[in-house]
């Protein structure tokens, strides 16, 4: 791989790649049994400095900030290496949310150009309040001939076969601005600099490496820290190739495995349980004496396997599981929520190393990740390389909140210098969960301190965000918590979910009525974004002197009163 | 073939989720939202897209299933690739 250590940009790095890389293959795209295309590093330069010729005409430069809106595809790394090359800002959106939520993401990030999906974009264009006027030019991809794009211009209008001019950046430059989340009430546009991104990348690999050969299937979004990381620059930067699929439904992910050869993946646990889910049937099918075979040579890896991965030994015992992940697989990564420890330790069983961690995008991707030296389903790992971890105010049992420091902490939130004064203190990124450390320097998560979800699809939801969606409740006054910020478990995964506590507005409410009103609205909602339970609370709410409600106050009151099981369930 | 109407498709879908995902037919409706009605989580809901374009024999873009949970709008969309 590169020398990071040599480099002052991203942008740097990713160039000096695609020449030393040059005849190596680096993406691979995928739609269902079709292969759309395969580019090696070559080609993708020949395909991206175009986009980049096209930026600099606009006179696109030196912290310009470009937005990319796109399902995860070539193009997106395409349109991504385009804006870094000519020094801009890259701005990842979710292609998840809705389009209000991309229209106002857009204006908060100041994004002077878009790059984004046919679909998104007529999705976007009837968006209430989006004004395309803001933006100086949006590149779409994958219109129909006769389709009407308005202002935007199609992909392949850009002229081919044009050189642009580099613009060098240094270390402590913009590279990124990626939303955590908040969309509705306070947008957390995470600035991520050049170096958060080198050094996050030079400690990630010093325990996952890449090199020219190995096959990154890239699931997570691309617009998630993960993935960009992961998926984009680790990959890059060492040579590596990256596999995308346009269809990511459980049955085509899983056959990608064995046609691409896949050596890492990314998943989020509700993937890895889906997985487990069809081999733990398939294992359940077996007759019984191949069952008990089964379960010896399980037996028998798990012990080979106790103080380290032996990824050969363990195809060589049980070379169908792993001829179905294609026999090159060395881990999965999985980050973003909690992960039930069986599921880790089934796979590790099975010789496939789920390289669990715990991270946010306020410290570039991962804090702590598995090791795998030895292999522990009971933590989220070590703190990787240049990372310090503390736990902050331990109480008796030694849990306290997880503070993090080191050159992969952002810079701060995009025009909010009051929540980045509150999130990073003395160089301290206060994460807002809760843990504690081991003797062997693992870190364990029991909570949050915080309201919110973190869902297992890996979406962080903040209650504030959601509660736009239920303005015209006919209800005096509502507010929504996180169940495990009012009742508190230590244990995160299964339990969390979304209450709503509703003060009624009047006598003789129906609670039907009511639970109707929330259902109804909550449909309108992505399906992980929606409120699990009702609360019917009688007393005022405690406010601010502005009127804002006083959470953490209500959720005091509210915890000291009620046990989690008065929740109706919704 | 005369073109399908929403109607017959939103019905044609409500039968195949009744069989794979055995919840009795009487207790799904067109305004469902399928999440809940079904018990199903979004991969399972992919899958559903999977068995739908098996069944009207056209191709379902994942983005096609973005924001949509009951069974009438998800015909909509069929509708629109079927017609």
């Amino acid at each position: 791989m590169l020398d990071l250590n040599q480099y002052d940009s991203l942008a740097a790095a990713l160039r000096d790649a695609l020449d030393r890389f040059s005849d190596h293959v680096c993406l691979i795209e995928a739609d269902r049994e079709r292969e759309n295309h395969r580019l090696t590093y070559r080609q993708f330069r020949d395909q991206s400095l175009p986009l980049a010729r096209a930026l600099e005409d606009l006179g696109f430069g030196a912290d310009s900030r470009a937005a990319i809106l796109m399902s995860n595809q070539s193009k997106w790394l395409e349109a991504a290496y385009a804006i870094l090359y000519r020094g801009g800002v890259v701005v990842p959106l979710d292609y998840k949310l809705t389009a209000p939520e991309h229209s106002e993401l857009l204006a908060h990030s100041k994004a002077e150009v878009l790059f984004i999906e046919y679909p998104l974009w007529r999705a976007l264009c009837q968006a209430p309040g989006f004004s395309p006027e803001t933006l100086r030019a949006i590149v779409v991809s994958e219109a129909p001939a006769n389709a009407d794009l308005g202002p935007a211009r199609r992909w392949e209008e850009v002229p081919a076969g044009r050189e642009a001019t580099y613009v060098a950046r240094k270390r402590q430059d913009w590279a990124s601005i990626v939303y955590s989340s908040g969309t509705g009430g306070r947008p957390k546009g995470c600035i991520l600099t050049n170096e958060n991104y080198l050094e996050q990348c030079r400690s990630l690999t010093t325990w996952y490496p890449f090199w020219p050969g190995v096959r990154y299937l890239s699931i997570l979004p691309t617009n998630h820290a993960i993935d960009f990381m992961v998926g984009f620059v680790g990959p890059f930067v060492c040579g590596a190739a990256v596999v995308h699929l346009r269809t990511l439904r459980p049955e085509f992910i899983r056959e990608a495995f064995s046609r691409f050869k896949i050596t890492y993946a990314s998943v989020v646990p509700l993937l890895l349980k889906n997985v487990e889910r069809s081999l733990r049937a398939r294992f359940d099918e077996l007759p019984p004496a191949r069952r008990r075979m089964l379960d010896a040579l399980i037996g028998v890896n798990r012990a080979l396997t106790k103080n380290r991965p032996h990824p050969r030994l363990s195809r060589l015992l049980l070379p169908q599981v792993h001829k179905a992940f294609g026999g090159e697989l060395l881990a999965l990564i999985v980050g973003g929520a909690f992960t039930d420890p069986a599921t880790l330790q089934f796979f590790y069983d099975l010789g496939i190393p789920v390289a669990n961690g715990y991270g946010l995008t306020e410290a570039s991707t991962a804090i702590t990740v598995n090791d795998l030296r030895p292999f522990r389903a009971d933590t989220v790992g070590k703190p990787l390389p240049g990372v310090e971890v503390r736990i902050a105010h331990p109480g008796p049992d030694g849990v306290g909140e997880v503070w993090a420091r080191g050159k992969t902490i952002m810079a701060g939130y995009l025009d909010d210098p009051e929540l980045t004064a509150e999130t990073i203190v003395d160089g301290w990124l206060r994460t807002g969960d809760l843990g504690w450390m081991d003797d062997r320097g693992h870190l364990h998560l029991v909570g949050r301190k915080k309201n919110m979800v973190v869902t297992e699809g890996g979406k962080n939801i903040y209650p504030e965000d959601i509660e736009r969606a239920f303005e015209d409740l006919p209800v005096k006054e509502f507010c929504i918590f996180a169940a495990n910020y009012l009742w508190p478990v230590r244990q995160l995964g299964e339990m969390e979910s979304l209450v709503m506590v509703l003060r009624p507005d009047g006598e003789g409410v129906q609670a039907d009525g009511l639970r109707d009103a929330v259902a109804v609205r909550n449909r309108r909602l992505p399906d992980f974004k929606r409120v699990s339970g009702l609360l019917l609370w009688e007393r005022e709410f405690p406010r601010t002197a502005s009127l804002k409600i006083k959470r953490p106050e209500l959720a005091r009151q509210i915890s000291s009163s009620v046990e989690r099981g008065a929740v109706t369930p919704l | 073939m005369p073109a399908k109407n929403v109607d017959e498709i939103t019905a044609e879908i409500l039968d195949l989720a009744s069989k794979s995902f055995r919840v009795p037919r009487a207790e799904l409706a067109p305004g469902d939202d399928f999440f809940k009605k079904l018990g199903i989580d979004s991969l399972q809901a992919l899958d559903l897209l999977t068995q739908l374009e098996r069944h009207f024999g056209i191709e379902l873009p994942d983005y096609e299933l973005q924001g949509v949970s009951d069974f009438r709008t998800l015909a909509e969309r069929i509708l629109a690739r079927v017609g």
